[in-house]
């Protein structure tokens, strides 16, 4: 078998596509500071009967879902030590990293007091869902980018170069990092082990943050056990994610896909999504709200849109040998399943949210469509930067001197 | 290496442990004041003698030192051709309903935060700006908040309300039973005011007993049915009314208090952190065997 190696991909930036999603990126910076000059009110169409939007419904909570393959992989890699997957950990880590990074800035631009955001840390309320949904991802965040300092440390050891007069620093700045390096390697396992309890934790109050609207929201998704479906479709989600980025990666890079990495990925997505569905399905049974399925209405539609197409399509296209064999047929089931679990979040938040005293529906204005997808343009802008400094991404390696940092932090 | 990392995680399992068990003792940290004083006081509105004057508007936003136009302007009975909600710009509104039956006067409607015994919006804020006194009243800490709106997502009346066209300092807006008044002994502004003696303050058991005096004694003007007496555990405001309440702007609601669950559920999830640190050990434990799984593995090789 070749080795694989992660390193930085020497690629041009600007592409096509780049440029496209720079422009985005810029529209939605500039409704952004709209927002901070002219207030909430004035760029969203957030009311007091709406209060949550989709900077909440998609930016955070779909966020926070589709980032799941941090500590998806970072379980299968590290704590069930499959080492044949290490080459897709690195990656993922970047993108729940990053992905993790915008669930805050969402937050903070969508609260009314953003200069007050670290508040939870001092004013504590054990009751409230959202302080313990709060908490768990700001310690998440910091163990994130804690496991990202080894692929940092590995890119300048023995590379560090500084400019000008702080030349003569740059063996103490080696030094320092060869040190944090070997403290890392040592202490990496208890933080790899918190990632994943932290994201157990906080995947699933997500799920609790609704039930406390009780008949405010839609009863196909009102249920007690929305913890558990969050954690659920968060678990599955999470490698469907990777195989999407991987394909995408590679074909934007001109690389080869780790094809037979992925389809080994996709075949453990199928029972988990099946777990999900199962539980899913099993709850509209118990609580026998699938009659609300038998009329027509925004919810009853969405809500078959998002179990159709979002867990049973995609669930059968994994069952199909021929379906896993073919780039295609990986890409197309795995962009369902993300796409199923962003609609779910987006119906969670916003479709199942009806106030008792409603006089206008809420639909998102353009400034709010404008940040989500400036937002979501500037976090494949930032992918794509890192990559290109960082080494992430694996490729094949003829030649394999022993990479000394290829695993690093497991315990060893 | 090998060693020394072992040892460190049997250290730090050790150092899990025992904060289980140092936690175990203590109740959960600083949850919110929520007491429920037994002499807590509470106020009875009578719809059915309710004019629509609209004066207890004037006094509420007097009181609160909210901007309104001269009293005599509430005299204009066309606002009530749209439904109003209390927001941010009046706290408690008046609202009329048609009556069915012939020839009678249509049913004025005063509305506010009903200063719930089990407040969601006291649950769910997630730095504690809103607290439940003793007295009853439900209040805003304005230092705290950092205008998320969860509590508007949480409240089952749909009552706080948010300055969606502040820029620096947005405030969440609400009733707050004249809390600044009834601390100085006063009356709540709106009971003040009202000329029909609308609005009873009092203590909130003795304002159950004569709503269900009044009942009883004219069983033909009231519904046999004092809304907030259980309504989402019970609220400090209550309410008699001659016709069904959802049909007169209430929202149907049962009796479990509207936090109820999701508090159980989070307080499941985190048991004094045992889940969540046995969830480490077990995971920490997996990753162990794996590890030497796999050297066993490589040394068979060899
Ligand atoms: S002041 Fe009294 S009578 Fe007038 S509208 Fe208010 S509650 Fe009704
Ligand atoms: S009515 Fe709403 S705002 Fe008022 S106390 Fe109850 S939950 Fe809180
Ligand atoms: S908006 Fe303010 S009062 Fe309401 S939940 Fe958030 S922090 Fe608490």
């Amino acid at each position: 078998m070749e080795h694989m190696r992660a390193t930085p991909l020497k690629r041009k930036y600007f592409t096509p596509t780049v440029i496209f999603l720079s422009a985005l990126a810029l529209n939605g910076l500039i409704f952004l500071l709209a927002r901070f000059v002219f207030g909430i009110g004035a760029v969203t169409n957030l009311t007091n009967e709406n209060p949550w939007g989709i900077w909440i419904g998609i930016d955070v909570a779909a966020g926070v879902a589709l980032a799941a393959g941090g500590f998806t992989t970072a379980a299968l890699g590290h704590i069930m030590h499959k080492d044949q997957y290490h080459a897709i950990i690195r990656p993922a880590l970047l993108t729940a990293a990053l992905g993790y990074t915008f669930v805050a800035v969402s937050v903070m631009i969508d609260l009314g007091r953003p200069y007050f955001i670290w508040h939870p840390l001092l004013m504590w309320n054990g009751n409230s869902v959202l302080f313990e949904v709060g908490i768990c991802v700001m310690i998440y965040l910091t163990v994130l980018y804690i496991e990202f300092l080894p692929i940092v440390t590995e890119r300048f050891i023995g590379r560090v170069n500084l400019p000008g007069f702080l030349k003569s620093y740059n063996s103490f700045v080696d030094k320092m990092l060869r040190l944090l390096d070997k403290g890392l390697e040592k202490t990496m396992f208890i933080f790899i082990i918190a990632g994943v309890v932290l994201s157990c934790l906080h995947q699933s109050s997500l799920g609790t943050l609704m039930v406390i609207a009780g008949p405010k929201m839609h009863p196909l998704w009102q249920t007690p056990i929305l913890p558990l479906l969050f954690l659920l479709s968060a678990v599955a989600v999470g490698l469907p994610m990777v195989i999407m980025e991987s394909l995408v990666t590679s074909k934007s890079f001109g690389l080869k896909p780790e094809t037979h990495i992925l389809r080994d990925l996709a075949n453990m997505v199928a029972p988990l999504l099946g777990i999900y569905l199962a539980f899913k399905i099993g709850d509209i049974v118990i609580r026998q709200t699938f009659v609300y399925l038998t009329e027509i209405t925004p919810e009853s539609v969405m809500f078959t849109i998002e179990l159709l197409f979002g867990a049973i399509i995609p669930l059968r296209m994994l069952l199909s040998p021929k379906v896993t064999k073919s780039e295609t047929g990986l890409f197309i089931a795995s962009f369902l399943i993300v796409i199923g679990v962003l609609l779910n979040r987006m119906n969670n938040f916003l479709i199942a949210y009806t106030p008792p005293y409603q006089f206008n529906s809420y639909f998102p204005s353009i400034g709010e469509i404008s940040v989500t997808l400036g937002f979501i343009a500037l976090e494949i802008l930032f992918f794509r930067w890192m990559v290109m400094i960082f080494p992430i991404v694996s490729v094949p390696e003829v030649v394999a001197p022993k990479a000394k940092y290829s695993i690093k932090g497991a315990i060893k | 290496m090998k060693e020394i990392s072992r040892r460190n995680f049997l250290k730090f399992a050790g150092v899990s442990s025992a904060t289980v068990l140092a936690a175990g003792d203590k109740p959960v940290k600083a949850a919110p004041k929520n007491i429920l004083a037994d002499n807590r006081m509470g106020a009875l509105v009578d719809t059915t003698t309710c004019i629509g004057c609209r004066k207890c508007e004037w006094a509420c936003k007097t009181a609160h030192d909210m901007p309104t136009p001269s009293i005599d302007t509430y005299a204009d009975r066309m606002v009530f051709n749209k439904m109003r909600r209390p927001d941010d710009t009046a706290l408690t509104i008046v609202n009329e309903y048609k009556n069915d039956a012939a020839n009678q006067f249509p049913i004025n409607v005063k509305f506010q935060c009903m200063h719930c015994d089990r407040p969601a919006c006291v649950s769910a804020c997630i730095v504690g700006a809103f607290t439940k006194e003793e007295n009853g009243a439900v209040i805003w800490d304005t230092d705290k908040c950092i205008g998320c709106r969860y509590c508007m997502v949480a409240c089952p009346f749909q009552i706080p309300a948010f300055e969606f066209s502040e820029v620096l300092k947005p405030d969440i807006k609400k009733c707050d039973f004249c809390f600044d008044r009834t601390q100085q002994g006063l009356i709540p502004a709106c009971s003040e005011i009202c000329p029909m003696e609308v609005i009873t303050y009092g203590r909130r058991k003795d304002l159950i007993d004569a709503a269900h005096q009044k009942i009883k004694n004219y069983p033909d003007r009231y519904l046999n049915h004092v809304f907030g007496e259980e309504e989402v555990g019970g609220t400090s405001w209550l309410y008699l009314a001659s016709k069904d309440f959802n049909k007169i702007g209430f929202p149907k609601l049962g009796k479990d208090p509207a936090p109820g669950v999701s508090e159980a559920i989070q307080h499941g999830i985190f048991a004094y952190f045992v889940p969540p640190i046995a969830l480490y050990a077990l995971l920490g434990g997996v990753m162990w065997i794996n590890k030497n799984k796999k050297i066993s593995d490589e040394e068979k090789e060899l």
